[in-house]
């Protein structure tokens, strides 16, 4: 099925040109960060994860995009995901992909990475997160390709991909719970310790994992003509609302505990995230952004009427996505190293050099999401004649 | 002022060396820093312990005195003088509430409020950091010391989030440019690795005490805390001492008398 | 075969490719000669041993002194030696540049050992030395 991906029109070229362009142009800067070491961030002794890492947690949530579809769809017999079903397994592959990129390039010596394996050691959390990520990414590879495979060849895909599609929904949850045990379980870093921790990166997982998905399938409806069909696109909003509730409801957990214990240690990372702490105010806008759209998608997502018009939906979930990252791809990391273990503030914001990398790394990710989703979406034109809006055939179960 | 007290430090050091200076002194072209070369003879007279702690006078300790006994260890240690949020720090001072911030001190009497206290690897006896490396480049050795060893560390900092004190460093750039006394007994750093104070395990390994405690002239006490006559249990009996974040449940083994 | 006007120069290029190297070194002598230390006559094992195990040793000695605590060498003939590659390697090989590096420059590795050891217990300054000033650390 590769071919697929060699032919196609111009725009697709455009794209995958655009994107390698954006990838050079970052690894540019990933060369001088190798010349230079970690210095050339805004990182320091303090605060010593930062913007690469907040990405991995981030993208570990888009990683999980595909299980909200995978989960009805095995497990509930929901049929109406049938068709989008190909594009959560080849997002997550995307995503998992950037989020080894970003730990690779967060290493100070990145040519020891294998010592990881090497020297496997149980009691770390970080073999554990490498474990189920590379475990993720095989599945979805495998999983994806085979029942794409099967579709082209107009025959039910094996029995035992059926049997890894429910592993993988499973394995899913292993990533976040151990992204978050990651950091979850380490004394002294307020933020981060919470019992809620795990729970929180499922919620907001599932919110923005599949939001992005639903993002990006409007957009593909559009300039391709693919449709997945309209109950399975509503069906997947209502999904990203509840989850978003979820989200929410566990953050105002965290700000109950922190603030009715009184608790100076469970107060301060919260204080200097959305008021500022001894005259550092870097986060407080982008906070205060993030509450404002984060609550904003709740007003337009929750009443039907408003969910179900296009357009709306389009912006509530471009808010949703801005608050969600910048709560758990910039808050979080910022806010858990905040105040450092002296109980001080060390300001930190990504420099230039960083987001750059960043860039290449993304840039990366939508190579692989453009040539997978290009080869998912021909084999539907081949096998379904090209006609790209059929409704899907009726007798429905859910 | 701080180069003269370098320099008035080098001096003692060239003139307390005695007999392996002038050896040195033959060789032509040492610096003034190192003494002899050990020998195998002394890697067989090392000390020996079931858990090696530490004990801190924090009322004798002066920002001068923190401050030589700094200089000691990183320049032992060829510990690179960064300036900034990316320094090294093996040993450094701070305030009681920095030190203790889980303590949230208040009308504390004066000469502990305006006190400097020394800090250095708390050398837990449950340390965060083991726990978390993915590599086992840092390690507890049998002995209590929590060691590293450069060669395996990937550089992923996961224990500088793990460490609840603050005691871990990252190379973020190459520190050699900014090593200006120079140890030639002793490796420098690469870039990309963590360090951290190891209790001068290879100075213990040849029948020396950790150069700060040499340095501190008895405002540090050292020993074994599994050995109950040993000098630093005789302390600890005798005075009334607290650790750093009890709290963060890693147990250290450096203990602060007020 | 299908496309044998691509596959077969394809297949020619990719091995002439390969082999570039050994036609450049083709006839080149490999003759190293590494400058030994005057004053002494024996290294801590066998010349052979030596030439064949140096990394290997250097590596047990890496592990066991840094991790087991276990610093004393005893070689072969009974004979117990600082396990140190700065203090006594380099010790007694006084020139690394006429030593270590006239092999391995040869054979082409580039160990990067002395990023962190010293070149000689006897060095002045770090390599790269110290800046003057006080900048840097961005």
């Amino acid at each position: 099925m590769l071919e697929k991906a060699l032919k196609g029109s111009p725009r697709y070229w455009g794209t995958l040109i655009g994107l390698g362009l954006l990838m050079l142009l970052g690894m540019g800067f990933w060369l001088y960060q190798l010349v230079h070491g970690l210095v050339i961030t805004g990182m320091s002794r303090d605060v010593s994860w930062g913007f690469y890492i907040a990405q991995f947690t981030y993208l570990v949530g888009v990683a999980a995009s595909a299980v909200m579809l995978v989960l009805p769809y095995y497990f509930h017999h929901y049929k109406q995901f049938a068709k989008m079903i190909i594009l959560g397994e080849f997002l997550a592959i995307a995503a998992v992909s950037m989020c080894m990129g970003f730990i690779v390039v967060d290493l100070g010596q990145p040519q020891r990475m294998l010592n990881v394996m090497i020297n496997a050691t149980p009691h770390s959390m970080l073999f554990w997160d490498m474990c189920v990520l590379m475990g993720y990414l095989f599945l979805n590879i495998l999983v994806g390709w085979t029942s794409l495979q099967a579709f082209k060849n107009d025959m039910a895909p094996p029995h035992w991909c059926k049997v890894l599609a429910i592993v993988s929904v499973i394995w899913a949850f292993s990533i976040h719970t151990v992204t978050a045990f990651l950091i979850a379980g380490l004394p002294g870093r307020h933020y981060f310790l919470t019992a809620v921790m795990a729970a929180r990166f499922l919620a907001s997982a599932f919110c923005a994992g599949p939001a992005i998905l639903l993002l990006l399938t409007l957009l593909v409806r559009k300039l391709t003509g693919f449709d997945p069909g309209d109950k399975a696109l509503k069906r997947l909003a209502v999904i990203i609302t509840y989850a978003m509730c979820v989200n929410v409801f566990l953050y105002l957990c965290e700000l109950f505990t922190a603030f009715y214990s009184n608790m100076p240690g469970h107060i301060a990372p919260i204080r200097f995230l959305f008021s500022g702490l001894d005259g550092h105010y870097e986060l407080v806008p982008f906070m205060w952004t993030a509450v404002v759209l984060g609550l904003g998608c709740l007003v337009i997502l929750i009443p039907t009427s408003i969910r179900e018009k296009t357009p709306a939906l389009v912006l509530g979930l471009i808010m949703l996505v801005i608050s969600t990252w910048i709560d758990k791809g910039l808050a979080l990391m910022i806010g858990g190293f905040t105040p450092n273990p002296f109980e001080t503030v060390t300001s930190y914001l990504p420099t230039v050099p960083e987001l750059m990398v960043s860039v290449m790394i993304f840039a990366l990710g939508g190579i692989i999401l453009t040539v997978l989703w290009k080869i998912a979406i021909e084999v539907r034109v081949e096998v379904e004649g090209g006609n790209l809006s059929m409704v899907p055939p009726p007798a429905e179960s859910e | 002022m701080k180069s003269n007290r370098r320099e008035f430090l080098k001096l003692a050091a060239v003139s307390a060396m005695g007999v392996g200076a002038a050896r040195l002194g033959f060789l032509g072209d040492a610096p003034a820093f190192a003494g002899p070369l050990p020998t195998a003879a002394d890697f067989e007279k090392g000390f020996k312990a079931k858990h090696w702690g530490m004990a801190v006078f924090s009322a004798k300790f002066t920002p001068e005195l923190i401050e030589k006994c700094r200089t000691a260890c990183h320049t032992e240690h060829n510990v690179p003088d960064i300036p900034g949020k990316k320094q090294i720090k093996w040993f450094w001072g701070a305030s009681y509430h920095e030190a203790f911030p889980t303590e949230q001190g208040q009308f504390l009497s004066e000469d502990v409020e305006h006190r400097e206290f020394p800090l250095l690897c708390n050398h837990c006896e449950q340390p965060m950091c083991v726990r978390v490396c993915p590599t086992q480049a840092t390690f507890q050795r049998p002995d209590g010391i929590v060691m590293m060893d450069f060669h395996r560390c990937i550089g992923c900092r996961y224990c500088m989030a793990g460490c609840p004190f603050g005691a871990r460093s990252f190379n973020f750039q190459d520190p050699r440019p900014f090593i200006h006394n120079f140890n030639p007994h002793y490796p420098t750093r690469m870039r990309g690795v963590v360090e951290k104070c190891d209790f001068c395990a290879e100075r213990l390994a040849i029948g020396k005490l950790p150069v700060c405690v040499e340095a501190a002239g008895g405002a540090l006490v050292f020993g074994d805390l599994g050995d109950e006559n040993s000098d630093i249990r005789k302390v600890l009996r005798e005075h009334f001492a607290i650790r750093r974040k009890p709290d963060a449940g890693t147990s250290p083994s450096v203990y602060y008398i007020l | 075969m299908y496309n044998a006007k691509y596959i077969i120069p394809g297949i020619l290029f990719f091995l002439a490719l390969i082999f570039v190297p050994v036609g450049y070194n083709m006839g080149k002598s490999f003759d190293v000669k590494p400058e030994l230390p005057k004053d002494q006559k024996d290294c801590i094992e066998d010349v052979q041993v030596m030439r064949d195990k140096h990394m290997q040793i250097l590596n047990d000695w890496r592990n066991s002194a840094v991790r087991d605590g276990e610093r004393i060498y005893v070689n072969s003939k009974g004979k117990k030696y600082v396990k140190s590659l700065t203090n006594t390697c380099l010790g007694c090989h006084k020139d690394k540049a006429k030593f270590c590096d006239r092999c391995h420059d040869t054979v082409g590795v580039n160990p990067y050992c002395f990023d962190c050891h010293n070149i000689t217990p006897n060095q002045k300054s770090p390599i790269p030395p110290a800046q003057t000033g006080e900048e840097g650390g961005h």
